[in-house]
């Protein structure tokens, strides 16, 4: 790894990086996992893996997925985060390996956003 | 549109990105904040600026942490540290846990900042070693930045030079007061020692250490790169910004939730949280953590900062928020946390070590139905003299789950002693389960799923419970189809 020297090669990097996940999930259906403690207990981990494969089985190719921290909806693990291109991002939660198959058809697939939908009630702030 | 009433300040890259990878990190202006200070501002005017932005210590104390560091910056010494306190043991907070589990770059980056600011070479973060994951994914976060050169020798091609270990405690809800964790990381028994000195000017190894907790740090990066009049914005006169809170116990939405200082408590309760589930009714609830006190339904209304909190009997605490609905005895309730300190006294100081058990044995004897009137008096007497006396902030916050709910609820005490009662039907020793005769079908479950067999009743007749055999579990009343069974 390059050793950052001063301010500009830190914002190159920024840059950078920037331009890399968006090449990344770019026109893509991404899909963030909730994985902490709380979210790989509840079967996080089992939900990303039957989503994949399913993902894989249906012969998608342009599905993105990402693991992230905590998602903070602990009333609903494991949840993920699913950005169809063009539309704003709908978590969906209390899932399991079978709801994460049909999340796949349903919402992927077809844009239908069924089963545990959470409402977002949040401003991130954006650095 | 609808208002969003949460905003993620310490939060904000929890969930969005992935925490092993440094470059999301950098992604969302990561280590800029770092790279701003070291290159255009001094050490003096980092201080400054959080001096300005108003942050408290958001581990409980709600110390202004500007102040901190410019105590600990104006100390000369050979030697300086930074602390990082992630020894969050509180029951039901899990608030530090999800921010180094989601965003560990932003602690390694604000604890940099900070050794920058004080004139610091070393930081230590000071862990629970039950949070493996946070571990895992910390570490990998201080490696992937000493390989780009964010800690270590000459950091971002200046001068400064800041390195940061890992401690791992034992898991002591003791040792998340601040001396007791300088003791406990120095390889002595986890016991606080009186203040003053205050860490700042004597702390670990005896030289100036800020000890800031885990959401503290959060916050730093973002305080810089927006401003701390951005800030200073947020929140209410002498609460600034944001504070996570981790909604547990009796409400819906369990979870962790970040909002601006000032919010009600109702708006947290029931327009973030739900409500109660079951459509029960919301009776109380602990903010503080065993150090707290019970707010109730008449402090829906409270704005929630600091200073209402005190003032309310409870304290901000590192974010525990515990609900309580109708069916929770708040004598009961008081005794579970008497129970934990009662464990959890490290046993250096009398007040704390002996009038914790004295108090766990009067609440016990409440619920035993063998209280007095007398004990109501000794009960509170004992409190605020353990307040008075007690050591360390342990010690002297211990009687507040007492003092509050004697406080709010001193019905509810006294209807233990006096009337024999538990009005939430708990306290086993005080009620009955009884089968109503005009409810009860003769349908014979009851009696096939009572363990001890105490329920009698021909098929198609009314039953009956042997009150001296009932254990009072409560099996049946769950299985009837019918509501025929209460407790009384």
């Amino acid at each position: 790894m390059p050793r950052i020297e001063n301010i500009a090669g830190l914002i190159k990097l920024r840059e950078n990086a920037r331009k890399k996940i968006q090449a990344r999930i770019a026109d893509k259906v991404v899909v963030r996992v909730s994985l902490a403690t709380c979210g790989i207990a509840s079967g996080g981990e089992q939900v990303l893996q039957a989503m994949q494969d399913e993902v894989e089985k249906q012969g998608l190719g342009d599905v993105v997925f990402l693991r992230t921290g905590c998602m903070t909806y602990c009333h609903s693990e494991p949840t993920v985060q699913i950005t169809l291109p063009g539309r704003k991002p709908v978590v969906f939660g209390k899932l399991d390996e079978a709801s994460a198959r049909s999340l796949v058809e349903n919402y992927i697939i077809n844009g239908e956003p069924l089963g545990t939908v959470i409402p977002v009630n949040y401003v991130r702030v954006v650095l | 549109m609808e208002v969003k009433k949460q905003l993620r300040i310490a939060t904000r890259n929890c969930g969005f990105i992935d925490p092993e990878s440094i470059e999301d990190y950098f992604a969302e202006r990561g280590y800029e904040a770092l790279a701003d200070a070291l290159s255009c501002g001094t050490p003096q005017q980092i201080v400054e600026e959080i001096k300005k932005s108003g942050l408290r210590g958001r581990g409980g104390g709600g110390f202004p942490t500007g102040v901190k560091w410019e105590c600990a910056a104006r100390n000369e010494a050979d030697q300086k540290y930074v602390v990082c306190n992630a020894d969050e043991g509180d029951p039901g907070a899990f608030m530090d846990r999800a921010v180094l589990e989601g965003d560990p770059h932003s602690v390694v980056e604000a604890m940099a900042i900070c050794g920058y600011a004080i004139g610091a070479t070393r930081g230590v973060v000071y862990i629970r070693a039950e949070y493996p994951l946070a571990i895992k994914r910390l570490k990998k976060a201080i490696e992937d930045a000493r390989e780009f050169g964010l800690l270590g020798e000459n950091i971002l091609g200046s001068s400064f030079e800041f390195d940061i270990d890992l401690k791992y405690g034992a898991g002591a809800f003791v040792c998340g007061e601040e001396t007791a964790l300088i003791r406990s990381m120095e390889g002595n028994r986890g016991e606080p020692y009186t203040k003053p000195p205050f860490p700042a000017y004597s702390g670990y190894w005896r030289k100036p250490t800020v000890v800031n907790n885990v959401e503290t740090f959060a916050n730093i990066p973002a305080i810089l790169i927006k401003g701390a009049d951005w800030f200073s914005s947020i929140g209410t006169e002498k609460s600034k910004g944001t504070k996570v809170f981790a909604l547990a116990g009796k409400i819906k939405n369990v979870g962790l939730i970040e909002v601006p200082m000032g919010i009600t408590l109702g708006e947290i309760i029931f327009e973030i949280g739900g409500g109660c589930p079951g459509g029960k009714q919301f009776k109380a609830v602990q903010t503080g953590g065993p150090s707290g006190g019970a707010l109730t339904s008449k402090d829906l209304d409270v704005p929630i900062d600091y200073d209402n909190l005190i003032a309310k009997g409870s304290m901000m605490g590192s974010g525990g928020m515990i609900v309580m609905d109708e069916d929770t005895c708040m004598v009961d309730f008081a005794k579970f946390f008497l129970d934990f300190i009662m464990d959890e006294t490290c046993g250096k100081c009398t007040p704390c070590r002996v009038g914790s058990k004295r108090l766990y044995e009067i609440l016990d004897r409440i619920t035993m139905g063998k209280g007095t009137e007398a004990d109501l008096d000794k009960l509170k007497m004992l409190s605020n003299v353990i307040k008075d006396t007690a050591l360390c902030g342990l010690g002297q916050s211990m009687p507040n789950p007492v003092l509050s709910t004697m406080d709010s609820f001193m019905d509810e005490y006294r209807a233990h002693v006096v009337d024999n009662k538990c009005p939430a039907h708990v306290c086993t020793r005080l009620m009955e389960i009884r089968i109503l005769p005009e409810k009860c079908v003769g349908c014979t479950l009851c009696s096939r799923i009572c363990p001890v067999n105490c329920i009698s009743g021909k098929i198609r007749e009314t039953h009956v419970i042997d009150k001296d055999v009932c254990i009072k579990c409560g099996a049946c009343i769950e299985k009837c189809k019918f509501g025929a069974i209460v407790k009384v």
